[in-house]
This record gives structure tokens, C-alpha cells and sequence, in this order.
């Protein structure tokens, strides 16, 4: 008996496969969890590792498949049924209400706790629980209030509320600075040693050796393989993750970097909430330089990239473009001086998605000529540039009438960069220019923006990969609330810790030592 | 303060039919649906319950058919936006004029009827105070019921468990959905009631306010109601301010009217409209983006589970 129960996974999934209009996100994979294992679900964006979560959390209805809990057939019609199986998720963005309390936001849907609100007997519940894992919180604040790190928090509460045993976290860490992290992997083993079973998905090799005992990778949507994680390498399993190995170091050319041409002098910005966003930045960039931003999401790296492209006001400061006063010109003046945006949204902000891949590709561009003549636009021109766009940068789409909205991340952002890195660039903006690409796509564009900085272009790259920045940036910012922690004029020289302190909110001058050359802007 | 106090105590019935479909409207938004039909529900409670009670003679019968009525409309205008998941403005456009034509047509019959309709009953004790008896605690059975829903609205929204969720609802409905809450269920009854409410609204106009049906007699009213619960910011006690003070400004003008003045009825007539909106523009230049903040954050944009934002 006893043995039995110690073979039987708490969760096994089986052949499931979930279409959506189309598209396969899973495809007859197996899956399972056991009682106290931290099991890690690696694959590249895309691969379908939240699609499979959410079915397990009863978000997505699997067109086939089972889900056996405990050894019992189960069928999920919504995550009430599954929060109800002892199944609990927390999401990449986190599903919490804003306006509400930490204590609302945990009994959020919960029965039986009376009419009105118990709200004591709940925030006793709440630092018990908290108390027990190591996540402290305060209760009776709003969850706008909160971190990125706090409220994922809140979320992990939310699911230990419920007295989940298998807790399904989704790309955990990609949020949190290194200490952040280190935390919830205490958290991690304290519910493994209870016996919980947790889902750990992560880009993270190093997280993956260190933290799991078992790796399942998806690749294409299909399972490429479960191993026991002692008994398998980083490498082997970035080949399972690609299928193919790719070489990940990059060539970058030492170039000394031009005179000034794109200088922020203090400037501040607002948010959509009209909240102060950035504080009182200075930078300047330079040609044939990188400038690296780093930060956790939502510190004003946004406001930042538009404020700098003329599509935010400029509530204080001053920008100038080679001594010329751009703090209040158009986004169109800005282009016409050849500052081009990447940004993080490419399908909302860089592209119309429901129109064609022709329309999209002279967007920047399209009154200039050779596009327009007088006020009418050629459109065998126009199909001609996009011609050149697919061929030149790799775009794989059926012809140039499709419309956006239905090519990939990659092909997407190898079209837009193809916009955007024409012959009249001078500044680049680049915000996650690789996020959600695949590691060959990644490796392209990459090897795009250092070919840009060759041929003297003035660059801000604003990521939260910090491997990436490392890789790419001649300098490098941390960026928090708006404001820089400190610009690192050698950023290989300084470790991902104290990077991480920078990120959480640490100046440059209480983390570095004076031999690890900071300066303040 | 004796002129005033009729004055007072008019503004506050005819504040009631703006404050039952605010507090209606406010429901409804809350859980994340627009409604912009007020007007033309508000105008089919009105000439139900105007049918219904000189049909029975009983006016509790007539308001209650109107309730109903409005929910049957709320019903529809939910499986519009919820389950089909169309544009909530064009639906509720399309609600107000089906609303206004349909009870012109079938109301033709009954221009001119008179009801007797429901009277006021002078609540015992209450109604003796100074000044406040004789505004607040001289009227109907429906004035008393109105400020009972503020009050319990107000709790409801604020220290329940299912006002919480209804909050949840309108704010995230993901978070919600992936909590276990049934999104599209609550935003459903939320409609029916909501709309029941503000047909109610309709049904005081013409049973208890003015006792006959005339085409059109809701005369802008529901749009009034749209406007107030931006300016209410969701509060019940701010709807009730916001409809009592539009109750003022009509009653004011009224005794104007009678009283002979040699300024023009319509102009006059138009003062109570032109107020509101005046005080609207000047809370909204004065709360600037802080109404976007109370607004119910996914206000008008339908929800389905395996969408992608
Ligand atoms: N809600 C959805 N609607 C349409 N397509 C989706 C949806 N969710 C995921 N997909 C698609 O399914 C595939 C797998 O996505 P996802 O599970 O999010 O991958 P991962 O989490 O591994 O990055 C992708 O091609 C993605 O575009
Ligand atoms: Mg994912």
C-alpha cells in the first residue's frame, strides 16, 4: 500500500494535444509529477509549456488526452475543478486583481467563508501560511502597491491558500532579481519536503541543474524527452531543446564609439496612469556604441524607448540629436532623422497586424519617395522594398499579401528590424528585440544590431536578459523606478549579484568597489 | 425654508428615477459590461409598468412587471456582449432605440390615460423631523425602497464576499476565471439585475412620478444615468448626490415655469441637463486620469477564457 502510493504520480498527463485555430501548442505529449519532486519543463518560447500547464490547470480544454490525479481519471471544465484536485498555477502574469487587497485577492473565488468578510480570521490564515513558507507580505496592502517580486508572492499564497499539493510555477525567476530568486527556491524546497509536487518552468539552464530533480523538454510542442536531471548536462539539454546544436558566443568587434549624437539631459516622463515613470534620466548614446539597459519589467524601460522616440511627452528635461532640440518633436521628425524604434510590443506598436506584410514593410516610410509621388503611393515600389526585406533578412511568409498577424515572433521581428535598420538609421531603440524568438532567430537579430553598431550606429538596448546585455552592451545601465542604479563602463567586469542588487534598487556606489569603473550617467 | 422645502422634497422624487437606473448601471459596470441602453430600457419599464398597473390597478404589480421586463432586456444584452461578445456600445445603441421605438409604437393607445398610481406614505416618527421629515421621510413606498439600495449596495460592493468577486469580475476577469469564479454566469445575472433596476427607474415615471404614459417621457434621463456613475466614481452615495442634484435643478425649474417667468419653458427646461453636465465636466477636469482609475479596469472588453490579450 504504502509503496503504491509512493509510485503513483500525483499528476499524470496523458497524449494531450490542444489546437488553437490551427496551430499545434501541444502535441500528444506525457507528462507527469510526483510527490515531492521539483520537475522542470524547459523548451524554447513557444514550445507549448504554458499551453500544457494551463490545460492541466483547467484553463484550456484539450481537444485530446487524459489527466489522472492520483491515479484517478479527471476531467477539468474550469480551474475551479482543478484548484478543487489540488492543482495550483501561478502564471507568467500573475492573475491578480489590482485594485484589491492581498487578503481579497486570497479568497478570490473561494465558498464557504460566510457572506461577509472575515477578514481577520483571513489575515491570520494568511501569516500563518506566509510564515511557514518564508513569504512575508502585508496583508492589507493593495496589490498595485506591491513588487513584481511581492506580488508573486501573493500569487504563490493564493494557491497555498487553496492547499494545493502541486503547484505549477511559470517562468518564475524571469521576473525577480538573483536574491529575489533565491528566495523562492528556499520557498521551492520547504514545499518539496512536505511532499508537494512543483513544476518549475524556467529559460534558465543553471536553475534547471541546481534547483529540479527531473526535466521534461518540449520542442515544437511535442515532449523531446524526460530525464533525471543528475544524470543529463546544459548542454544535452539545449540539444533537445533545438534539435540541432547552434552555437551561442558572439563575434563583437572592439570599436571606438563617436562623438555624442543622441544626448537626455534629466528627463521625466509619466505612465498611461499619468504616475511618474522615469525620474530625471541623463544618458547620451554614441556611434558605433552599445548602451545596455538592464532592470526587472516595468521600472520605466517603456516610457523610456518612447519618450526618446518622440511618442511620450517629455514632462521635464531636455533631448537633443546633435545639439538639436528634439524634447517636444513628433515621432515623424525623429524618423526623418533617422532614430528608428524596435519595440517590445511589435505586433500592437510596430506593426498594423491586420494589414499585409507590403503595407508594413514601407510604414516608416511610405510618403517618401520612392513610395509616394505626390501624395500617391506606388505600390509596385512598396512591394518591391518588401521583396528586398524578405529575401535579405530570411522572412519566411507565403507572399507579401499575408497579413502580419499570422507570421511567427521571428518572422515578425526579422521583418520589422528589416524596417527599421535601413540605410538612414542613426539611433536605434531597441526594447526585447529578441523576446519570444527562437535561439536561431535570436542569434540573427543579435548578430543584426552588432552589425548596425559596425557601421556606426548609436544603439539603447533595453532587455531583461542579462546574458544577452552582457553579450551585446559597450556599456551598461541599471535602471530602477525610473532612475539609473548606475552606468558600468565595463560591464563584464561586474558579477550578475551585484547587477542583481543594482536591479533591486541598490545605487552603484553602495554595490561596487571603486576598481570596478562606475560613473553616474 | 418653507419654499425650500418642497423644493427639496420635489428634487428628491424626481431624483429617483436618475438614481434607481445609476444604481442599476453601476452593477452592471462593476462586473465589466457597458450598457448604454438605459434610455430605451428605462422607457419600456415606464409604459409596462403604466400598462400593467391600469390594467390590475395595482401599481406594486406594475413596478414589479417592469423590474422584470428590464431584466428580460438585460438578459438579451448580455447574451449579446457576453456569449456572442459584441461591441457593448453598439448593443446598448441598439438597445435605446429599439427601447424608444418600440414603446412609442405600442404606448400609441395609451397617451392621455391617467392612473392613480402609487402615493406617498409619511413615514411614522421620521416624517415629523424639521426639514428632513418633510424632504426625505414624506414620500413613497419607492423613494424609501431607493435609499435602502444605495446603502445596501454600498455594502454589498464594499464588505461582502460576493461583491468582492463581482468587483474581481469587472477588474481582471482572467485573475478571476483563474480563481475559479464562473466570469461569464456573474456578468449575466449582474446584466438581469442591473437592468431590472434601471427599468424600475423607468416604471417610477410613469406610475409613481407622473401617473400617465407620454412617448418619450423618459426624455433623456438614461443618458443622464451613464453620465452620473462616471461622476459617482461607482459610489452608490455619490449616485444618489448626483441624482437628487438633477432632481433639484428640475423641481427648481418647474416652480419657475409656474410661477410665470418671462424666460422661455424650453430654455428652462433644458437646465437640469445642462447642469449635470456642467458639474460632470467640471469633476472630470478635476479628477483628471484618477476616474480611469476607478473605473472597473476591463469595463467594455468582452472576456473569453482561451483568448490571448
Ligand atoms: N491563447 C492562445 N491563442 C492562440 N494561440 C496560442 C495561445 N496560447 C498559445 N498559443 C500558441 O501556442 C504555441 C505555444 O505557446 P505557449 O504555450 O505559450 O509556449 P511557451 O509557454 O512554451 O512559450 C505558440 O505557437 C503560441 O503562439
Ligand atoms: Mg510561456
Amino acid at each position: 500500500m504504502q509503496g503504491e502510493a509512493r509510485t503513483t504520480p500525483l499528476v499524470e498527463m496523458r497524449g494531450i494535444t490542444k489546437l488553437f485555430s490551427g496551430v499545434t501548442a501541444n502535441d500528444d505529449v506525457d507528462f507527469s509529477v510526483k510527490a515531492g519532486e521539483v520537475h522542470a519543463l524547459l523548451g524554447e518560447n513557444g514550445a507549448g509549456k504554458s499551453t500544457l500547464m494551463n490545460v492541466l490547470y483547467g484553463l484550456y480544454a484539450p481537444e485530446k488526452g487524459q489527466i489522472f490525479i492520483k491515479g484517478t481519471q479527471r476531467v477539468f471544465r474550469s480551474p475551479k475543478d482543478a484548484i478543487a484536485a489540488g492543482i495550483g498555477m501561478v502564471h507568467q502574469h500573475f492573475m491578480l486583481v489590482q485594485t484589491q487587497t492581498v487578503w481579497e485577492n486570497m479568497i478570490l473565488g473561494l465558498e464557504g467563508t460566510g457572506f461577509f468578510l472575515p477578514r481577520r480570521k483571513i489575515q491570520d490564515r494568511i501569516a500563518e501560511i506566509s510564515e511557514h513558507y518564508g513569504l512575508q507580505i502585508d496583508p492589507s496592502a493593495f496589490v498595485w502597491q506591491l513588487s513584481t517580486g511581492e506580488q508573486q508572492r501573493v500569487a504563490i499564497l493564493q494557491m497555498l491558500y487553496r492547499n494545493a499539493e502541486v503547484l505549477i510555477l511559470d517562468e518564475p525567476t524571469a521576473v525577480l532579481t538573483p536574491q529575489e530568486a533565491g528566495y523562492l527556491f528556499k520557498t521551492m524546497r520547504r514545499m518539496k519536503e512536505e511532499g508537494h509536487g512543483i513544476v518549475f518552468i524556467t529559460h534558465k539552464m543553471h536553475e534547471v541543474m541546481n534547483e529540479t530533480s527531473r526535466v521534461t523538454v518540449l520542442r515544437k510542442g511535442r515532449n523531446a524527452g524526460t530525464v533525471m536531471t543528475n544524470e543529463t548536462t546544459p548542454e544535452a539539454l539545449a540539444e533537445m531543446m533545438m534539435g540541432e546544436k547552434v552555437p551561442i558566443d558572439l563575434f563583437k568587434s572592439p570599436l571606438q564609439p563617436g562623438p555624442e549624437l543622441l544626448e537626455v539631459e534629466n528627463i521625466s516622463v509619466l505612465n498611461d496612469r499619468g504616475l511618474p515613470a522615469v525620474e530625471g534620466l541623463s544618458f547620451c548614446l554614441r556611434p558605433h556604441e552599445i548602451l545596455g539597459v538592464a532592470g526587472i519589467a516595468g521600472n520605466g524601460q517603456r516610457e523610456l524607448c518612447e519618450a526618446v522616440v518622440g511618442l511620450r511627452a517629455v514632462t521635464e528635461g531636455k533631448i537633443y540629436l546633435q545639439e538639436e532640440d528634439m524634447t517636444h518633436a513628433s515621432p515623424r521628425a525623429f524618423i526623418d532623422r533617422g532614430v528608428h524604434y524596435v519595440p517590445s510590443d511589435r505586433k500592437q506598436v510596430g506593426m498594423a497586424a491586420d494589414l499585409d506584410v507590403n503595407v508594413n514593410s514601407v510604414l516608416r516610410s511610405y510618403w517618401q519617395a520612392p513610395f509616394s509621388r505626390h501624395g500617391v503611393i506606388d505600390w509596385s515600389s512598396c512591394e518591391e522594398h518588401s521583396r528586398n526585406i524578405i529575401d535579405n533578412y530570411h522572412v519566411s511568409v507565403p507572399s507579401g499579401r499575408t497579413p502580419v498577424r499570422n507570421l511567427s515572433g521571428g518572422n515578425l521581428q526579422k521583418l520589422l528590424l528589416g524596417r527599421e535598420l535601413s540605410r538612414d538609421l542613426r539611433v536605434l531603440i531597441a526594447m526585447h528585440p529578441t523576446w519570444g524568438l527562437d535561439i536561431a532567430a535570436t542569434r540573427y537579430v543579435r548578430e543584426q544590431i552588432l552589425c548596425a553598431r559596425e557601421q556606426g550606429c548609436a544603439i539603447l538596448l533595453v532587455s531583461e536578459d542579462l546574458d544577452e546585455l552582457m553579450a551585446m552592451s559597450d556599456r551598461l545601465a541599471v535602471i530602477f523606478k525610473g532612475q539609473f542604479m548606475g552606468v558600468l563602463a565595463e560591464p563584464s567586469a561586474v558579477s550578475f549579484e551585484k547587477i542583481g542588487l543594482m536591479m533591486a534598487g541598490s545605487r552603484a556606489s553602495e554595490v561596487l568597489k571603486e576598481e570596478e569603473c562606475c560613473h553616474e550617467a | 425654508m418653507e419654499t425650500l422645502t418642497p423644493i427639496l422634497a420635489a428634487a428628491v422624487r424626481s431624483g429617483t428615477p436618475i438614481l434607481y437606473a445609476t444604481l442599476g448601471e453601476i452593477l452592471m459596470e462593476k462586473s465589466g459590461i457597458t450598457n448604454l441602453g438605459l434610455e430605451g430600457i428605462m422607457l419600456m419599464g415606464a409604459l409596462s409598468g403604466f400598462v400593467v398597473t391600469l390594467s390590475t390597478g395595482s401599481p406594486w404589480l406594475g413596478l414589479l412587471f417592469a423590474f422584470l421586463l428590464g431584466g428580460c432586456l438585460g438578459l438579451l444584452h448580455a447574451f449579446l456582449c457576453v456569449s456572442l461578445g459584441s461591441n457593448q456600445v453598439v448593443c446598448g445603441l441598439a438597445m435605446t432605440m429599439f427601447g424608444s421605438g418600440a414603446s412609442a409604437l405600442m404606448g400609441r393607445n395609451h397617451i392621455g390615460v391617467a392612473i392613480s398610481g402609487l402615493h406617498s406614505f409619511p413615514l411614522p416618527g421620521l416624517a415629523e423631523l424639521p426639514v428632513l421629515g418633510r424632504v426625505f421621510f414624506n414620500q413613497d413606498a419607492m423613494v424609501y425602497l431607493s435609499f435602502a439600495l444605495v446603502v445596501v449596495l454600498y455594502v454589498y460592493l464594499n464588505f461582502t464576499r460576493p461583491g468582492m468577486n463581482l468587483r474581481a469580475i469587472g477588474d481582471n476577469p482572467k485573475a478571476a476565471d483563474a480563481m475559479g469564479l464562473p466570469v461569464a454566469r456573474l456578468r449575466y445575472f449582474y446584466c438581469i439585475v442591473g437592468s431590472g433596476l434601471v427599468a424600475l427607474g423607468g416604471g417610477y415615471m410613469s406610475v409613481v412620478y407622473n401617473k400617465f404614459w407620454a412617448e418619450g417621457m423618459v426624455a433623456g434621463r438614461g443618458w443622464i444615468a451613464v453620465a452620473m456613475v462616471i461622476f459617482a466614481l461607482w459610489n452608490p452615495f455619490q449616485a444618489a448626490l448626483g441624482a437628487y442634484l438633477f432632481g433639484g435643478v428640475e423641481a427648481f425649474q418647474l416652480r419657475l415655469q409656474t410661477a410665470g417667468t418671462p424666460i422661455p419653458a424650453p430654455l428652462l427646461m433644458m437646465l437640469p441637463y445642462a447642469m449635470t453636465i456642467l458639474v460632470l465636466l467640471i469633476i472630470a477636469v478635476g479628477k483628471g486620469r484618477s476616474i480611469l482609475l476607478r473605473a472597473p479596469a476591463a469595463l467594455g472588453i468582452p472576456f473569453h477564457r482561451e483568448e490571448r490579450d
